[in-house]
């Protein structure tokens, strides 16, 4: 205490106040420590410090054969589950070169889209909770359920379901899908009025996001930020656009895109993006092909040697798979680029000259995922 | 002993007598002052643990869940049981903190609102003081608050509490001028600041009603600046759990934590209290003038029920605002009082000064 | 631009790149000297402008180590792949992107945690998800932990 009140008031205010926003902490989503750097309220600097939950994935890849590989692809983006698994099928399927069934096509997609749907509801209610209106949180958990429910019956498992598998799916879809699906869209429809009533008109609510956390269109390529929070800054990334797969070349949606840059740019494409899945999966749901629901596999998948890439769009942004094959059963390098750790690396840049409590929003908006991260 | 729910005065001359003729004048005293404190004490328990769980089924109502249904028939010995919780909890005292100014910030709070709340009028005659300058009684004494927030910020010897104390003391200091002036809005129309005087010039209708617009405006600019002074609603950012984890309370366990939240409950009962009073009525019924039949009809209810009843209902709007909206960020709450709230006060009191003297008032 | 061109392109930047067999893309193997000039002019030639780097990986070859760069174009829309190897095991190192695409910046930091690389003017080169004083490169083929690694 003698030794503050005996230094020169100059030195006081040059002083940097460190704080910790700890791996335990309410709107880090996850175990992500964030030591930042401050004067008074405003964020100089911020450094992110990850690996909390790395599991090594990567090195266990080089062990497992190409079935077990999609269960740990599972557990990296866990709100993307079925998108992280359709890449590795899809490269699968790619390298030996294998025509999966119509059906099969169709029920990834809309499997994909209701994942999207789901993952963008989860963001919405910790969004809401994190600035603030907590009752956010319930609202969008309560619509997740009716997928997590269509899911469970199908799939056998809410979250982390494993469905994919190279070839095709596990198992067909269970008769009362499609009908299940319909009540969800046309419940979703009516609620999804309610939560831009709730967070997208509210005058608090622009105030926080509105000019906060900017992100220029060549910042946001530099960074990598792909995605919605990509498109928010105006970068047309959609890779269901750009490089087609599955059912994507033949339906018809629009790819959300806003030039504001800002934190309400990356929310209200999100936003909007919701009604376009729901768009995709009604063109697809009710003229799902007949067929089988897998193609002929061998039991056991060797990949020739070689190396494939395979990029598809999950909810956070681009996923790319990266298999370096010498013909063996198991990969000799599999390398998975996630969509979080880029955004991440654009949270510093973002957030400087920001407040505290903006830097809660820009986090919330770029929509991370830890274990995305660090897997 | 005549025990006449409608007006206490002659209750507590009854008291005061039986109390003189048994002991001596100055114990007759002390004796009333104590049992006014036991008193207060207790109604400050019991309404708190009230709040509490009434806080917890209007934010399950809004959030589309049950609330607390278990401990006893629809949960209402809910709060109790999180008390005992917090009686049983350790107590974690921290490493280089002020230990003397850590135990007395949640003390300082209790006394302020429990001080202001003794000069608020429940019933007819049911009032702990009637100073002659009530309303500027209440708001210097409940803005004595604010040192005991600052107090558990600084001692607490953790960075976050300190952030989440400076906020708040900005907070709490810039609103009190929007409380004082909206409340002096009404002192024009009324030309009082004595609380029973207050109630009484409203027995032929409330003052949001006498006072039309910018009664009004001033019940609204109250409403915002009050729910800000008691750091709740849009603008808890002091204590917001997503950003801080707890704020200046941070550091707080057990029932120096139990004191904290009972204080925050009841400097809003205390606040709604205020709003009651002053704009709408007091305890005093509903009545219009001219309406003779239906004004004594209106009279059968108790003063209490009616004093409860508007106390509630602000309440309740109260607790609405905070499950609705997102929070404020600092600067936007600092320009929201500022550039905002006292402008618009201002011109409303020159607005209400002028209608008093063309007499435009009902 | 088709990869023919590029191919062509490129060959006239760098005279001693080699292709590498790949269906998808068009690989090129570079010498690590050559790596941050042909990586600026990738970036800032009007008709290449590679300004998208994708994926950054690193590889242990068991004789060598090499790193990939996976670069496409946000106008022009084709893609390339840009390897550099190193027989230095002990100390491979080679120059930093990140000043040329900001990614780099933490891909490059999990491919020293990973790998063991060194990348040259790194701004902040530290181990990104092991901790500060991990021993040895878990994603090199001759890592050895009996502690952390389970051999069925």
């Amino acid at each position: 205490m003698k030794e503050i009140i005996n230094l020169p008031v100059k030195d006081l205010e040059q002083e940097e106040y460190i704080v910790n926003m700890g791996p335990q902490h309410p709107s880090t989503h996850g175990v992500l420590r964030l030591v930042l750097s401050l004067q008074g309220e405003i964020v100089q600097s911020l450094k992110p410090h990850c690996g909390y939950i790395h599991r090594g994935i990567e090195k266990m890849f080089e062990k497992d054969t190409y079935p077990q590989v999609i269960h740990l692809t599972d557990r990296m983006d866990y709100l993307s589950a079925h998108i992280n698994n359709h890449a590795v099928c899809l490269l699968v399927e790619k390298a030996l070169e294998i025509e999966v069934p119509e059906r099969v096509k169709y029920i990834r997609t809309i499997m994909d889209e209701l994942t999207r749907i789901q993952s963008h509801q989860l963001w919405w209610s910790s969004f809401g909770m994190d600035l603030g209106g907590l009752t956010c949180f319930f609202y969008g958990l309560r619509d997740r359920e009716m997928i997590l429910d269509i899911w469970e019956e199908t799939t056998g498992s809410r979250f982390l379901q494993s469905y994919n598998c190279p070839g095709g799916v596990m198992q067909d879809i269970h008769p009362n899908f499609q009908k299940k699906v319909h009540a969800f869209i046309k419940t979703f429809k009516k609620k999804i009025r309610d939560y831009d009533r709730i967070l997208s008109g509210n005058v608090i609510f622009e105030n926080r996001s509105q000019g906060v956390g900017v992100l220029s269109k060549e910042d946001a390529i530099s960074y990598g930020v792909t995605g919605p929070s990509g498109r928010g800054s105006g970068w047309s990334c959609d890779v269901r656009k750009m490089e087609p797969y599955s059912m994507y070349s033949k339906v018809h949606f629009n790819e959300v895109l806003r030039y504001e840059c800002d934190t309400y740019a990356r929310y209200m494409v999100r936003m909007q993006e919701m009604h376009e899945s729901m768009n995709i999966i009604e063109q697809l749901i009710d003229n799902i092909p007949a067929g089988d629901c897998s193609a002929k596999m061998k039991a056991v998948i060797k990949l020739p040697a070689g190396e494939y890439f395979q990029r598809v769009e999950s909810a956070r942004g681009e996923l790319g798979m990266y298999v370096i094959s010498d013909g063996n059963k198991t990969p000799y390098r599999m390398k998975v680029r996630t969509p979080s750790f880029s955004n991440l690396s654009a949270l510093d840049h973002m957030s400087r000259g920001m407040k505290i409590a903006d830097l809660v929003a820009i986090g919330a908006s770029l929509d991370l995922v830890i274990p995305d991260i660090d897997r | 002993m005549t025990f006449n729910i409608y007006d206490f005065t002659s209750f507590n001359r009854w008291i005061d007598e039986s109390l003189n003729s048994i002991m001596s004048p100055t114990w007759a005293l002390i004796t009333e002052m104590a049992i006014i404190g036991i008193v207060f004490l207790l109604f400050y328990a019991v309404v708190g643990l009230f709040l509490v769980y009434a806080e917890r089924k209007v934010c399950a109502f809004m959030q589309n869940r049950v609330g607390p249904n278990r401990v006893g028939p629809y949960g209402i010995f809910q709060t109790i049981a999180d008390f005992i919780k917090l009686l049983m909890k350790e107590l974690v005292y921290i490493k280089d903190s002020d230990k003397l100014l850590f135990n007395l910030a949640p003390y300082i709070i209790i006394i302020a609102s429990f001080m202001a709340l003794s000069a608020i009028p429940f019933a007819k005659g049911l009032h702990a003081i009637d100073f002659d300058i009530g309303i500027l009684y209440v708001i210097a004494v409940s803005s004595l608050g604010v040192v005991g927030i600052l107090l558990a910020g600084w001692s607490s010897n953790n960075k976050y509490s300190l952030i989440g104390a400076m906020r708040s003391g900005a907070q709490i200091v810039s609103y009190e001028l929007s409380v004082g002036l909206s409340l002096l809005t009404i002192i024009v129309l009324a030309g009082t600041m004595q609380f029973s005087e207050i109630v009484e010039m409203q027995r032929n209708g409330w003052f949001i009603f006498k006072g039309h617009i910018p009664a009004i405006i001033a019940f609204i600019v109250f409403l915002i600046a009050s729910t800000a002074e008691t750091n709740r609603g849009p603008f808890d950012l002091a204590e917001a759990e997503s950003e801080l984890t707890a704020g200046f309370h941070t550091e707080y366990s057990g029932i120096k934590f139990a004191f904290f939240f009972l204080a925050e409950y009841m400097n809003m009962f205390l606040v709604a209290s205020i709003a009651a009073t002053v704009f709408w009525g007091g305890w005093m019924p509903f009545h219009v003038s001219g309406w003779a039949g239906f004004n004594t009809i209106m009279d059968y209810i108790p003063p209490l029920v009616w004093y409860f009843g508007k106390t509630a209902f602000i309440i309740w709007l109260m607790m609405l605002f905070k499950w609705t909206f997102p929070r404020l960020r600092i600067d936007q709450l600092l320009t929201l009082e500022w550039k905002y709230l006292l402008p618009i006060n201002l011109v409303n009191i020159l607005f209400m000064a002028f209608l008093v003297l063309m007499h435009w008032h009902f | 631009m088709d990869n023919e061109t590029l191919k062509a392109r490129i060959l006239e930047l760098v005279p001693d790149a080699q292709q590498e067999e790949n269906k998808q893309f068009l690989t090129l193997l570079v010498p690590s000297a050559k790596l941050h000039d042909l990586a600026l002019k990738l970036k800032n030639s009007p008709e290449l402008a590679f300004d998208f780097l994708f994926c950054l990986s690193g590889v242990d070859y068991v004789k060598q180590i090499a790193v990939v760069y996976h670069l496409s174009s946000t106008q022009h829309k084709h893609a390339l792949v840009i390897k550099v190897k190193t027989d230095d095991r002990v100390n491979p190192n080679f120059d930093t992107v990140s000043d040329i695409w900001r990614t780099a910046e933490f891909h490059e930091r999990e491919t020293y945690d990973m790998f063991g690389v060194r990348f040259n003017n790194h701004p902040d080169l530290r181990r990104i998800f092991l901790d500060e004083d991990w021993k040895g490169y878990p994603l090199r083929k001759d890592y050895v932990d009996e502690v952390n690694i389970v051999e069925f």
